[in-house]
């Protein structure tokens, strides 16, 4: 077993992690009482993957991830407040509302973002690479995907092309057995991930990724390797997600003993014990990092619950940059009058009448219970309540862990 | 002025770009060595080197992926897609990433990068190879669509491509690399997008034509004044995202008939969208129906008799427009 680093760092991981277990647990009941909306992926059980990635990597490396990564940012510096304001939809989280909580981004922290198509981030990871190597930059790409991604077209074509063109990136799979409801033996051929890049000529290796410590210093070795030998590498990293793949998910693909058995190898509560037995954290500050995780996520909530819906004259901002010498980008067909706004965020009348209609269709939307979207239409066979009751034992069943 | 045809254009434009802007590079299948399929890339490689000028393997997703990160990254990448066809295996990164990010992410990253693709049939290339796909990315938020017709809206379009922040679709068409046309010297001469030309001015009748159907809609427009007297407005609108549409309909309230011609699928075409803009927005100066010409509604047949058969040609465009002048002449 990998050696403990300092006390200050063995503090700040394990602070990290409660956070995002902390934030995680908050999001997924914010969720059932219908503030956030859609699909909702958490990391819970996944956080020494994060943690120990995001630790060993400076602030000036890329970090790109998938659609489960409300963790991966808080985990690169990103207020939590502002991720819950996401998934609140609301104007001071980290999109503005736009994304949602599969489509995080915070440029300050270089988190590059979210992605919510499978394995699309992944040559995304091999242009910022480029960008860096071709600037004679420093920074390395960490990109992060879950055991799913390795079967799309893009890890085989993006493995590739980093193996041929020595791109910076460390590419992560984040293993937790399932791509979404199907086991990692039922998806993939080769279930040792970590070879799969092999015929590319691109080394992996595994690590455990309920075990922050042996993250940290697999990450560690794939950081180097691309940054001191421009050499791509993968890691596989073995982890668990307690939840289901996302909150509307019924989970009848695996056993609830077989989620208990990897609760026993909980990140967090090894990891306490770990700093506790070896002196080098005491009981009062793993209890200290456990609350001011649990303050951390309560601060988020009332934040995101106090932040504003984005404006309805928003709408249209961002959808272009503007270039100057300008260009004049058309907006929306659907306004009676031609328009050419020089400002591309400018709403016509038409355009804000119609706005406006729909937006007030959200005031309909029902407090409390959160429709499953996965079963919308199928309300009548009880299917969701079903499903509902089960998240919400769940639910309980972590506030008592 | 110098005379070129479109492919030295476009080669120019890019080779005057990298000039400028160190952060302009070029990359696609067969760019580097081999030059480009159609050439278009040629003396790249010499001038700028490897670094710039790469080569990728056969990896469309991939390719345009890797441009969109770079040019998140802060590079200004101008991706080649052998062609339009191939664009199909790109289509989740240009839809769901190059034109999504920058809304999705409220503005934090930019996507300045040009994804040109050359396109269209009558080389005999059959289903797979002969796509016109103008109307499939004009559908997409986000996205800049540029379709050039001569060598000098070419060279001045994808100089304003490469140095606009936003994606830009940059559809050339396979029949007009060949195509000689005069082309401005200077290197300032970079075309605003969203600016229609008016090839030809006439009073009778408005034609809109797309891409190669721009030239074949000039044609068609001589006949016209030839045979049946019949004076036609000539309109290429070289951008189609942003669309001038201001003088398309000028054009219209003068003549009070359109007819818009493209290479592609009839269904949802580039005709069909303009035929309700002018619709909706011009009805009261409308004399007669807007008529379309596109191509067949079928998948690119081989043969050369088939093939021609499923292409708009002038004969198409005369006869469409005679239709809306139809108890007026």
């Amino acid at each position: 077993m990998a050696d403990l680093p300092d006390a200050t760092t063995c503090y700040e991981l394990l602070a990290r992690m409660s956070l995002i277990r902390r934030f995680e647990e908050e999001a997924g009941r914010q969720y059932q009482r219908a503030k956030a909306g859609g699909f909702l992926h958490l990391a819970i059980g996944e956080e020494a993957t994060i943690v120990g990635t995001t630790s060993v990597m400076r602030d000036e490396d890329f970090l790109i991830g998938s659609y489960r990564t409300h963790g991966h940012a808080i985990a690169r510096g990103t207020e939590p407040q502002r991720v819950m304001a996401e998934l609140f939809g609301r104007v001071d989280g980290t999109s503005g509302g736009r994304g949602g909580s599969m489509h995080i981004f915070d440029v300050e922290k270089r988190f590059m973002g979210g992605y919510g198509i499978v394995g699309g981030n992944l040559p995304l990871a091999a242009g910022l690479g480029l960008a860096s190597q071709y600037k004679g930059e420093d920074a390395v790409t960490v990109c992060m995907f879950g055991d799913g991604a390795s079967n799309t077209g893009n890890f085989g074509e993006t493995m590739n092309l980093a193996a041929l063109w020595k791109l910076p990136v460390l590419f992560l799979v984040e293993n937790n057995l399932y791509g979404m409801g199907t086991a990692v033996e039922r998806h993939s051929a080769q279930t040792d991930l970590s070879k799969k890049a092999e015929g590319y000529g691109i080394p992996g290796t595994r690590a455990d990724g309920m075990d922050v410590v042996a993250v940290r210093e697999n990450v560690a070795e794939g950081i180097r390797a691309a940054r001191e030998e421009d050499r791509p590498t993968l890691l596989e990293v073995v982890t668990y997600r307690y939840r289901g793949h996302s909150a509307a998910d019924p989970e009848v693909y695996r056993e609830r003993e077989e989620v208990e058995e990897w609760r026993e190898k909980d990140p967090i509560e090894t990891f306490a014990r770990r700093c506790v037995e070896a002196g080098v954290l005491g009981e009062r500050e793993v209890q200290q990092a456990r609350d001011a995780a649990e303050a951390a996520a309560s601060a988020a909530v009332e934040f995101a619950e106090a932040s504003p819906e984005p404006p309805l004259d928003t709408m249209y901002e961002n959808l272009y940059a503007l270039t100057d010498p300008g260009g004049w980008y058309a907006v929306d067909e659907r306004s009676p009058e031609p328009h050419r706004g020089e400002h591309e965020g400018q709403m016509p009348d038409a355009a804000r009448e119609l706005a406006e209609a729909g937006a007030a269709y959200a005031e309909q939307a029902d407090e409390g219970q959160r429709p499953n979207p996965a079963l919308q239409g199928d309300a009548q066979d009880g299917a969701e309540s079903r499903i509902s009751a089960d998240r919400e034992a769940g639910d309980e069943a972590e506030d008592l862990g | 002025m110098a005379e070129l045809r479109m492919r030295e254009a476009l080669r120019d434009a890019m080779a005057e770009e990298m000039r400028r802007d160190e952060g302009v590079f070029v990359m696609g299948e067969d760019v580097a060595v081999f030059q480009g399929a159609f050439k278009v890339t040629e003396g790249l490689l010499d001038e700028f080197g490897e670094r710039r000028v790469r080569d990728t393997p056969i990896s469309e997703n991939t390719i345009v992926g890797t441009g969109v990160g770079a040019a998140m990254g802060g590079l200004r990448p101008v991706v080649e897609l052998m062609t339009v066809n191939f664009s199909l295996l790109a289509l989740d990164q240009i839809v769901n990433h190059a034109a999504a990010i920058p809304y999705m992410f409220n503005g934090q990253a930019k996507v300045p990068m040009v994804i040109r693709m050359p396109g269209g049939g009558g080389h005999q290339l059959g289903p797979t190879h002969s796509h016109s796909f103008e109307a499939l990315y004009l559908q997409v938020p986000g996205l800049l669509v540029a379709c050039p017709s001569t060598p000098a809206d070419g060279k001045a379009l994808l100089k304003a491509a490469i140095r606009d922040d936003n994606p830009v679709i940059f559809i050339e068409h396979e029949s007009l690399y060949g195509v000689k046309g005069e082309v401005p010297e200077s290197e300032d001469e970079v075309l605003r997008f969203g600016e229609a030309a008016v090839r030809r001015e006439g009073g009778d009748v408005t034609i809109v034509g797309v891409l190669k159907m721009a030239q074949v809609a000039e044609q068609a427009a001589a006949k016209l004044t030839e045979d049946h007297g019949v004076e036609a407005e000539v309109i290429d609108p070289r951008t189609l995202r942003p669309l001038d549409l201001d003088t398309i309909l000028e054009s219209v309230r003068k003549t009070n008939r359109a007819v818009i011609v493209e290479e592609g699928w009839p269904h949802g075409g580039v005709g069909a969208n303009l035929a309700t803009l002018i619709t909706e927005q011009a009805f009261d100066h409308l004399d007669a129906p807007v008529q379309r010409v596109t191509g067949a509604d079928v998948h690119m047949p081989y043969s050369k008799r088939l093939e021609q058969a499923a292409i708009p040609h002038e004969e198409h465009v005369v006869k469409a427009a005679l239709a809306t002048l139809e108890g007026a002449i």
